[in-house]
């Protein structure tokens, strides 16, 4: 084989692995949507997180705005402080509702901000106040068969 | 340090793992001569040629090619040295994913920067020297033996050595391509002004060209003459080596512990 | 008897010895190949020879054993996931065993038996036929010229190829999942964008491969290197590159994973 064949194959093969890793970067990935310029990060406290995890998805009406960056104890009173990377180019304000969400019935879980109506807007490390705790599908189900359960002896 | 000496080797010792290969080596290669090492397979001629050439180092003496002392030269120096020697291994050791063309043009493009052009005229040179020129297309596995040995030859002059070193030029070739070779070895040696060492065990073919011999026998320098004096020498060794003989000084038997009745009896005994 | 027992022994600690001494040899190799890419580099295409060698002919093999593969996840994700009634996150399953695992682990399985296993063959013949040796006579450095270009074409050429396996075996599922069994192709890819993450995953999978690469490439180049100089001693050699790089990618594929989830 001549050396600019062989040159043709070599260019060829590079060409298609590095249009493999394109698109998995783009079509596969979330290069588009996770790491477009700067963040600021913003807290909030929660009583109880479920499964929420590292990286997990921050909606708001639906869109992704930002990820969970960190997840600790605070072990003063016992809940948890995650701490949030939220797309710089939007701003909440300082009421904004902060609630973990499920998305599906058994899918993975998101926090979800629910915006309220203050002028003022929450400043890079600031913290939300209002937050609800994640939904937990065993406490829910027991309440459920509870209430059932009381409904039935109240008719007896 | 002797000028007309290209190669000295003096008080020569060498040893695998403390098994002695070579023992008080004295040889010397003048300029321009055809010298011959001979001895039996394994005698150590081999590693003399890979001691010249720096890939071995001797366990005590010292080696000197063109004055220098060959095993206390650093990397750069001995891979000075090396430009200026060629060697043909004993199967030719082309490149076989070169053609002819590119493994005789290997060591000019690897140390000079000639241009293309210069090259090919080179190369061409060369390879009808050995009388090759119209193979130069063709890839080392489709050439026969004797015709690789000579793209090896080309090869191994292809930078005009000073020093040509030859590992058993003459194994496995058809009487045609042993005189072809032979002859090649004489004339190319003549004609670039160099001095070359033929390692090898055959004994006619050499004696046809070479100038002087070394003899070794178990690491050793048993005899060593002129190519005339060795033909009509009676030392044992010699006279049975030029003349081919299976039994003399050198034992048909591999030595053996016990006498070959002894172990007769030996495994009689262990049957009953 | 209690011979038998000291020469168990003696021959347990020679083989110890005798491996020990092989890992320093082949770290020495490492260190001495480094040393003497220059040639590789300078003389590109020496190393771009190579890459057609390892990566372009190993190209048929990574491409359809990917498209297989994926279709075999597609199918068995399939299966599973419709009992929990989530098979949209059949994108998700898919993407993310190949991307982090079987993308770079199975390719650089291949590769090794396929690219691996062909460099040590090549060198070590090129060892029983004394071409290293007369390389050496002639001046030339053989671990630059002969080593160092086919390591850094395997370096080269093993992420480029994982990275094709894993699209291959994206493609792959994706035929099963949305045009076979039928899965919503809107929620194959969203769902599936939504939960691979760009440096998480997908660089850390490039990253696995690279090492990969490294690890095939050395032991290839050093099986070959090292080799017997006979015909036993290079198709031997050529057992244990496949073997050894084999073990060695899986073990290393186990402390890269260990590490990210400790970092998560």
């Amino acid at each position: 084989m001549s050396r600019t064949t062989l040159d043709l194959w070599v260019g060829f093969f590079v060409a298609i692995g590095l249009a493999a890793l394109l698109f998995l970067a783009l079509k596969v990935g979330n290069l588009t949507t996770s790491s477009s310029g700067e963040t600021y990060a913003i807290q909030a406290k929660f009583d109880n997180i479920g499964g929420l995890k590292p990286r997990a998805a921050i909606k708001s009406a639906g869109v992704v705005v930002g990820r969970v960056s960190d997840i600790r104890f605070d072990a003063k009173d016992y809940m948890a402080v995650v701490t949030m990377q939220v797309d710089g180019r939007f701003q909440f304000p300082k009421d904004t509702f902060a609630t973990i969400n499920t998305s599906g019935l058994l899918g993975e879980q998101y926090i979800g901000f629910e915006v309220g109506g203050d002028t003022e807007m929450l400043k890079p490390g600031g913290v939300i106040k209002k937050t609800q705790s994640a939904v937990v599908l065993e406490k829910l189900i027991s309440q459920f068969m509870y209430s059932k359960a009381a409904d039935d002896t109240e008719k007896k | 340090m002797s000028q007309e000496s290209l190669v000295e080797i003096r008080n020569l010792n060498f040893s695998y793992d403390s098994r002695p290969i070579l023992t008080g080596i004295n040889i010397k290669i003048p300029r321009g001569k055809v010298v011959a090492i001979m001895g039996s397979s394994g005698c150590g001629k081999t590693t003399t040629l890979r001691l010249i050439g720096g890939q071995l180092k001797p366990t005590s003496g010292e080696v000197l090619v063109n004055g220098k002392v060959v095993h206390d030269l650093d990397s750069s120096g001995l891979y000075n040295l090396r430009r200026r020697m060629g060697m043909l291994f004993q199967f030719g050791a082309l490149f076989t994913d070169m053609s002819v063309f590119d493994n005789v043009a290997f060591q000019m493009r690897e140390h000079t920067d000639l241009p293309e052009a210069v090259i090919r005229d080179l190369v061409l040179m060369k390879l009808h020297a050995v009388g090759l020129r119209g193979a130069h297309n063709l890839m080392p596995a489709e050439l026969s033996g004797g015709m690789a040995r000579r793209v090896a030859l080309a090869r191994a002059i292809a930078l005009d050595p000073m020093l040509i070193m030859y590992d058993e030029p003459f194994a496995g070739l058809d009487p045609i391509s042993l005189s072809i070779v032979g002859e090649l070895i004489r004339k190319l040696n003549d004609a670039l002004g160099a001095s070359s060492i033929v390692v090898t065990h055959d004994v006619q073919e050499s004696l046809k060209i070479v100038d002087y011999v070394y003899f070794v026998s178990e690491g050793k320098i048993v005899a060593e003459g002129t190519a005339e004096e060795m033909k009509h020498s009676t030392a044992p060794y010699v006279h049975q080596f030029v003349w081919g003989e299976a039994d003399g000084p050198v034992p048909f038997h591999y030595p053996s512990r016990t006498s070959y009745g002894e172990e007769l009896m030996e495994s009689a005994v262990r049957r009953v | 008897m209690s011979n038998a027992i000291s020469r168990a022994f003696i021959s347990l600690g020679n083989k110890v010895t005798s491996r020990i001494w092989r890992l320093g040899f082949a770290s020495r190799f490492f260190l001495a190949i480094f040393l003497s890419s220059g040639t590789a580099f300078r003389r590109i295409h020496l190393t771009i020879r190579e890459i057609y060698f390892t990566g372009v002919l190993s190209l048929i093999i990574i491409l359809v054993s990917g498209l297989f593969v994926g279709m075999v996840l597609g199918l068995q994700g399939y299966d599973t996931l419709q009992r929990y009634g989530s098979s949209e996150a059949l994108g998700v399953l898919v993407s993310l065993s190949l991307v982090r695992e079987l993308g770079p682990v199975v390719s650089a399985l291949l590769f090794a038996s396929r690219a691996g296993s062909a460099i040590t063959a090549e060198i070590g013949l090129m060892k029983a036929t004394e071409q290293l040796s007369a390389m050496e006579m002639m001046a030339v450095d053989p671990i630059a010229r002969v080593v160092a270009p086919r390591f850094w074409g395997g370096v080269v050429a093993m992420p480029l190829l994982a990275a094709l396996f894993s699209a291959m075996g994206i493609f792959g599922g994706y035929l099963v999942g949305v045009q076979l069994i039928g899965v919503d192709e809107g929620s194959f890819w969203s769902q599936m964008q939504a939960s691979v993450d760009f440096r998480e995953d997908i660089m850390n999978g490039v990253i696995k491969s690279f090492v990969f690469g490294v690890i095939v490439s050395w032991v290839a180049v050093f099986e070959g290197y090292d080799a017997d100089p006979t015909a036993e001693g290079v198709s031997g050699a050529t057992t244990r590159t496949v073997v050894t790089s084999s073990l060695a990618i899986l073990a290393a594929d186990f402390v890269l994973t260990a590490f990210r989830f400790r970092g998560a």
